[in-house]
């Protein structure tokens, strides 16, 4: 029967609706994708962290059975770099700039030097995939290896060998934000400082699909289809198209399929899709490429690495004064789509975090050095801020003698709707930061924790906990405000609603779902409305050849800033139907409401017409309003008027083990605020997955480079520890709801706010369980037993 | 040089010449076209590629195509019977086990042969079991609840 108002399916956990082809094993990533006369490609990368090269000899490949192409970048004249779509120019009046960022060439296939290991230098294409990576094998190039520099704070340093000739000391860009003077004065005249410095490491995405793509050129319509693992499709094909290739946009279409997590990593253009694109309008053939995942870690783009100098001003009762921040961001060998962004404005603007600090100032050099390109991972930015104040804010406790608790209980901003001008230029759209605290405490009885870990303590047992108080910003973002920061795109999201002549309902969306379920939530968005069976309405993502231009998804925007797309199209929707139930009810559209799926005449409810009947009167217009169009379809771009900021407290209970250093997550509890929810499950969900990458950033991830020869130490998975099951327990989630003024269905986002807040949980509650040792803080992550085991024996040899 | 290979794989019978060299994954995603089995790694740590071999949840990336030579193999593509979903399937789905849905035919086909060995399993055995597997959006926690899920609901064996 009919899904009616009074069944709303907004805010239940339905089932999802895509999971039938997963778990049957007919989901279509891809690498699933067969095209007759496909060719497969391989590509020749460099194996050295720096060189030159001297030539490339392709003769023994180019012989090899199978082989049907080579080319260098010799090769791919008129084809420019890969562009970087942040700006951060003095001349560009981009706020904060201290120093130009360098906008160095990234060609897709390097033909001077190679810069990190894994810089491809050349595509061998062949009828197999055995084929291309045999003669892959055979090319020789002829390297003049140079001098590599890979570790952060030594990228910039003197005598680091220099990667770009438009890069001087590798420095990519200064940038500030805050009130330097109101800073300094604020830490001049505190009784209570206290610094630190805090690592917060490279990470490496590792989506469980690798990157993918298969570029097909129709010779005979002049169309190129690229099937790629797009996070937004219509990004790729725009900076492909308009930048890269030079290309017509509209005789290109990029099809994301069913894409198997990106959290990040493929958002941006890289340079194996355009490689194919180009190779494949060359041969007239399809070409195919897949990541190994040894490619995946050498060329997926990184995440976070910057090293801090944190400096937190308090007052004798533990008032916060001020907060100075000095970070260096390593951005690898080139800059990736959006690099700029993460370390400046997704870093720099989030350094209030839920307290009313009066002074902040925070500075970030960016460095190039010879490693993988740095660019957003799961919360990008948001992370690497919430990490340097929760951390800090535990230090400033300890150094006040109070409670991590009660200081933070101390500084909340109060609770307000509608505008909180932060000391770091964002305004925060509602918050109630003590309610979601306060709702955790209880969850987790936390006077019986401390009474539990005194008793443990005099056992010998190392019980410690950890805090995190965190926000973000995300629903990303307004257009003109990113513009006038450097962006070179805009972010608002497309949504068309097309209504089928029998009443079914096909939604086209810009945002793209590769796990968050946009086939579920943005149906029951769909259903209420038009108060039809959510049977009846299928939801498009990831094609540009049907969809409105859109700008995918990242940022934790798609419910808010896509979903908000969608509703404005229902509404014209309904606002058009109101006038076709008009004119066959014999009334005037200002006297019809539209309810559980019926148009009705106010006060009359037998004087009505169901949706579907509506929705054929619209096709089949015989008894029609003078000079209204035929048809029932709508589309609309919503552009936000500001970010959304969810927030939320988080607490992690742990247990070293003192003879192995062995970290034990005992508890992990999640209250989050992400506005009004459309599915609770899906969102618990994402929840879940966010806090396990957290908690693996802060107890076993990190991508390592060997300092001498810039090779990746971490390039498989045997290598880089990624969190298991048996590592992890059950998470103690809830949420408080604080819906955002900021648009009409006050969802703030919630896809990444489990990544922000666990890091700096874990590691202050390693922090607490080894304070009886005389540890007061820990630099780096991740806490491997081996470096909790050092940190014992250094702590037991100092005392 | 090719070798002839014959396997049965989700009860129909294939019979290829096959290269020494072709992985068991590759033979069954791109030579019988079953592309449900997913390549995730190339260290046969992530599990997505897991089947079930003989009876036995193997790694397919790990086992060449001719080693597989008279085996009896099921594929995620086999599990569903007449149109209904086995209990692990429908606990996935129940218990919202999965996101983005790469992982999952391996978890599956793991939780399969851990069902069999351990019909009631305990939530920590259930983690230990799933070492093998690897996934990145879920965070494991509806995983666990899938999977005890589908132990409450697995038939009861004769």
């Amino acid at each position: 029967m009919a899904t009616v108002a009074s069944d709303r399916l907004f805010g239940k956990s339905i089932k999802r609706r895509e999971d039938p082809r997963f778990i049957t094993g007919r989901g279509q990533y891809v690498d699933d994708l067969k095209l007759p006369g496909m060719t497969y490609g391989a590509f020749v990368r460099s194996p050295h962290a720096h060189a030159k090269i001297r030539k490339i000899d392709t003769a023994a490949a180019a012989r090899h059975p199978g082989v049907v192409a080579i080319y260098t970048g010799k090769d791919m004249t008129g084809v420019n770099s890969l562009p970087c779509g942040w700006d951060l120019r003095k001349e560009k009046n981009i706020p904060g700039v201290m120093q130009d960022l360098a906008i160095v060439p990234h060609m897709p296939l390097t033909s001077d030097a190679a810069r990190h290991v894994g810089d491809p230098v050349a595509i061998v294409i062949a009828d197999s995939h055995e084929a291309a990576v045999d003669a892959a094998e055979k090319v020789q190039v002829d390297w003049e290896p140079l001098p590599s520099v890979t570790i952060t704070e030594k990228a910039a340093g003197a005598g680091a060998p220099k990667l770009h000739d438009g890069a001087p000391g590798n420095v990519a860009f200064k940038w500030e934000i805050g009130d330097r003077a109101a800073t300094d004065a604020a830490f001049n005249s505190a009784p209570v400082k206290v610094k630190k410095r805090i690592v917060n490491q490279r990470l490496v995405a590792n989506a469980m699909e690798p990157r993918a793509c298969v570029a097909r050129y129709d010779d005979a319509t002049g169309e190129l289809t690229l099937w790629v693992t797009s996070q937004n499709p219509h990004v790729h094909r725009l900076l492909m198209c308009a930048f890269v290739l030079g290309i017509p946009e509209h005789k290109v279409r990029v099809i994301a399929p069913d894409v198997g997590g990106g959290f990040g990593s493929k958002i941006f253009l890289y340079n194996e899709e355009v490689v194919c694109s180009w190779a494949s309008r060359k041969l007239k053939r399809p070409v195919r490429w897949t990541a190994s995942r040894s490619e995946a870690y050498l060329t997926d783009a990184h995440g976070r690495d910057h090293v801090t100098d944190a400096e937190l001003a308090l007052s004798n009762d533990g008032k916060m004064l001020g907060l100075r921040v000095k970070t260096t961001a390593n951005l690898g060998a080139y800059l990736s789509t959006f690099a700029p962004a993460v370390p400046t404005f997704l870093y720099g603007t989030l350094l209030n975090g839920v307290y009313a600090i009066p002074a902040i100032h925070c500075e970030v050099t960016g460095v190039f050095s010879n490693t993988t390109a740095v660019d957003a991972y799961r919360g990008a930015g948001r992370p690497e801020a919430c990490y340097v104040l929760e951390r800090i804010v535990e230090a400033g406790a300890r150094a006040a003698k109070m409670d991590v608790g009660e200081l933070r209980k101390k500084n909340f901003i109060p609770k307000f709707s509608g505008a909180f001008q932060t000391q770091v230029a964002v305004v925060y759209d509602s918050g109630d930061y003590g309610a979601a605290w306060d709702r955790m405490l209880q969850m987790l009885d936390y006077k019986k924790f401390r009474a539990e870990q005194e008793a443990a303590r005099k056992q010998g047992r190392l019980l410690g906990i950890g805090f995190s108080a965190y926000i973000e910003a995300c629903s990303i973002a307004p257009s003109k405000l990113v513009g006038a920061l450097g962006a070179g795109a805009g972010l608002y999201e497309s949504g068309k609603v097309r209504v089928h002549p029998t009443g079914g309902v096909t939604v086209y969306t810009g945002s793209h779902s590769h796990g968050q379920g946009h086939e579920t939530t943005f149906a029951q968005i769909v259903a209420d409305k038009l108060g039809i069976p959510i049977e009846q309405v299928e939801i498009v993502h990831g094609d540009t050849g049907s969809i409105p231009f859109g700008m995918g998804t990242y940022g934790s925007r798609s419910a808010s800033v896509g979903g908000t797309a969608i509703l404005m199209s229902l509404n014209k929707v309904i606002e058009k139907g109101k006038k076709i139930a008009a004119h066959l009810l014999e009334a005037s559209p200002n006297d019809i409401d539209f309810t559980g799926g019926q148009f009705q005449v106010k006060g009359a409810p037998s004087k009505a017409v169901p949706f579907g009947a509506v929705s054929l009167t619209a096709y089949v217009p015989h008894k029609y309003p003078e000079g209204l169009e035929p048809g029932l379809e709508e589309t609309s771009f919503y552009d936000p008027s500001n970010f959304c900021f969810p927030f939320g407290a988080h607490a992690c209970v742990v247990e070293v083990e003192r003879e192995t250093g062995k970290v034990r997550i005992l508890r992990y509890l999640a209250v989050d605020d992400v506005g009004n929810v459309i599915n609770p499950m899906i969102v618990d969900g994402m929840v879940h997955g966010g806090i396990a990458q957290g908690v693996g950033q802060a107890l076993c991830e990190g991508a390592v480079y060997d300092g001498q020869s810039g090779q990746l130490l971490t390039g498989t998975m045997m290598d880089y520890a990624l969190p298991k099951a048996d590592m992890l327990p059950m998470y103690e989630t809830d949420r408080t709801v604080t819906p955002t003024p900021v648009n009409p269905m006050g969802i703030k986002g919630a896809g990444e706010t489990g990544t922000i807040a666990s890091p700096p949980a874990v590691m202050n509650a390693v922090v607490d369980a080894l304070a009886p040792l005389g540890v007061d803080h820990i630099e780096e992550m991740p806490l491997s037993a081996e470096r909790v085991w050092k940190i014992i024996q250094g702590a037991k040899s100092a005392r | 040089m090719k070798l002839p290979v014959k396997m049965t794989i989700n009860g129909q019978s294939y019979s290829h010449e096959v290269e020494p060299r072709l992985l068991l994954v590759h033979y069954i995603r791109e030579v019988v076209g079953l592309t449900g089995t997913h390549v995730g790694c190339d260290t046969s740590q992530c599990g997505a590629c897991t089947i079930l071999m003989n009876g036995q949840a193997v790694k397919c990336c790990t086992v060449f195509a001719v080693q597989a030579d008279g085996a009896n193999i099921t594929t995620i593509e086999g599990l569903a019977k007449d149109g209904e979903l086995h209990p692990i399937q429908q606990g996935f789905w129940e218990k919202h086990g999965l996101q983005c849905g790469f992982c999952t035919p391996g978890m599956i086909l793991s939780a399969y042969q851990m069902l069999e060995r351990y019909p009631k399993p305990s939530e920590e055995l259930i983690r230990h079991q799933l070492e093998g597997n690897l996934c990145r959006c879920t965070g494991y926690h509806n995983i666990v609840k899938a999977i005890e899920w589908a132990a409450e609901h697995m038939p009861a064996k004769k």
